[in-house]
């Protein structure tokens, strides 16, 4: 496919290696924040090639991951009531919430469907004009503008049984609140690049200068992960704290503008919690009062809600780059895609799924066969 | 979940007001919104997420980033000790019994 294979190219990829090589003198701790970053990275064992100083943390970057689980609970609740189909992404219904989750829900007579996109949701309403058609809106800036249109449209078209449970998140107060942690090791970060392409860069140069931090955007490829890290590895050892952007190809400086103007239509910026982080100021989106009759929340008044997390799952760690995956004791034997603790190890783009993955099964595995980039 | 992929637009239509298209992904196909790209044309390939298109692949940035790739390691290739280099490209050991070749390198 182009636009993926030539970016997977192994002689481009052992050159930009050989960069990154005899350009480290030094340890260095990038943070990299989107699942779909990190699955590249362990799937080709990129971090097992780079030079032993440069270490990768892996950020909060996945979206089902940080749904906070009183979301999770509030979404089981509407889903088990009789009128409600419920429509979600796939990833999110293995999820644990408290208890149990979406799947059970569904097991129990809950009618739970799986959609590719959030326009499949509006069809199904439309389809069944006497029941209440919810769709689970979570996601970072690169899936609110999909939802956001939707719900523009359901507005247009006058679908009124339609509504978002909404849990949006955005990655520049999450970066913010990394750096402003007392434990922070995060020296430079990977911006997400579909998140750039949407959003634009336009948020990053006051992060960089604040906390004197390179971000350079960065894709999905191997190729890609390799330039993020090698511009920001360059930066680093020069001294230098500034935006670059490694993924011209999907980004432009100031994102796309038509969705960036649908997001300030649909949308409220306001303050969210992080599963295992904790609340961020500012870091999500919730619909704004234009669209309240299209809000889940206030449509299905959930109350009564308990949320419990199972003590074992150290995934709030994982999340903020404190723990490894391979290095929490339930990982691989209470805790198991098939028997999940926490989102980290459900998702297929949690820290703890790409690890069991991939068989990162400790620290010092080597990088698998076959790998494009090995 | 919020995985986005290149695709190649096949065809685009009208439907409910709403720009439609066929977007073939490396044999996969699926309807795609192109509310956010209207002037993406047949022919195009876009970054596509949950069946939305959200940004243009642009061609020439595309190429610019491969080439650059490409001429990473020529000036070491060019002025470096060619014997290093046979060295290097057999898996041979340094002549003075020194490691590995970035060592050398630096």
């Amino acid at each position: 496919m182009k636009y993926i294979d030539e970016f997977q190219n192994p002689d481009l990829a052992r050159r930009l290696l050989d960069d990154i090589h005899s350009t480290v003198t030094r340890p260095w701790a990038l943070m990299e924040v989107c699942g779909g970053q990190t699955h590249t990275i362990i799937r080709h064992g990129i971090d097992q090639l780079l030079p032993e100083p440069v270490e990768l943390i892996h950020g909060p970057g996945c979206p089902v991951c940080v749904t906070p689980l009183e979301v999770i609970d509030k979404a089981m609740e509407i889903a088990s009531r009789p009128e409600v189909i419920f429509c979600s992404f796939g990833d999110m219904l293995r999820v644990p919430g408290t208890g149990r989750d979406l799947f059970q829900v569904r097991a129990e007579g809950g009618d739970v469907r799986v959609v590719y996109s959030p326009l499949d949701a509006l069809r199904i309403a439309r389809e069944n004009p006497d029941r209440e058609v919810v769709f689970f809106g979570i996601g970072f800036e690169t899936t609110a503008p999909p939802n956001a249109m939707t719900v523009h449209q359901a507005r247009r078209l006058r679908i009124r049984n339609f509504s978002l449970l909404v849990s949006h998140v955005r990655v520049p107060p999450a970066i913010e609140a990394i750096m402003r942690s007392p434990d922070c090791r995060v020296q430079a970060f990977l911006a997400a690049g579909h998140v750039c392409s949407v959003m634009g860069i336009g948020e990053y140069p006051a992060l960089a200068d604040r906390y004197r931090v390179p971000i350079v955007v960065t894709g999905f490829e191997p190729l890609d992960i390799l330039e993020g890290v090698r511009r920001t590895v360059r930066q680093l050892e020069r001294g230098e704290h500034t935006v670059q952007n490694a993924y011209s190809r999907a980004v432009r400086p100031e994102g796309n503008p038509s969705a960036l103007a649908m997001l300030e239509d649909v949308f409220e910026v306001t303050d969210r919690a992080w599963r295992g982080i904790g609340v961020i100021p500012d870091s999500g989106w919730r619909l704004s009062p234009r669209y309240r009759d299209y809000d889940a929340e206030y449509r299905f008044s959930v109350t009564g809600i308990h949320t419990q997390e199972p003590a074992e799952c150290r995934s709030g760690e994982v999340l903020q780059g404190l723990l490894k995956p391979n290095e929490c004791e339930a990982f691989g034997t209470t805790c198991t895609p098939r028997s999940p603790l926490g989102a980290t190890m459900v998702s297929s783009e949690g820290a703890c799924a790409a690890y069991y993955l991939y068989r990162r099964l400790d620290t010092t595995t080597a990088p698998l066969e076959g790998s494009p980039v090995a | 979940m919020c995985l986005a992929v290149p695709g190649k637009v096949m065809d685009i239509e009208l439907r409910d007001g709403t720009r439609m298209a066929t977007v073939d992904f490396g044999g996969v196909v699926k309807e795609v919104c192109l509310e956010y790209l209207p002037d993406l044309q047949v022919g195009e390939y876009a970054i596509v997420h949950v069946g939305f298109a959200l940004q243009r692949l642009d061609e020439q940035s595309a190429r610019q980033t491969l080439d650059l790739f490409a001429t990473l390691g020529m000036l070491q290739e060019e002025f470096a000790d060619p014997w290093e280099l046979a060295a290097e490209a057999g898996g041979a050991p340094w002549p003075d019994g020194s490691g590995a070749p970035q060592e050398v390198q630096k």
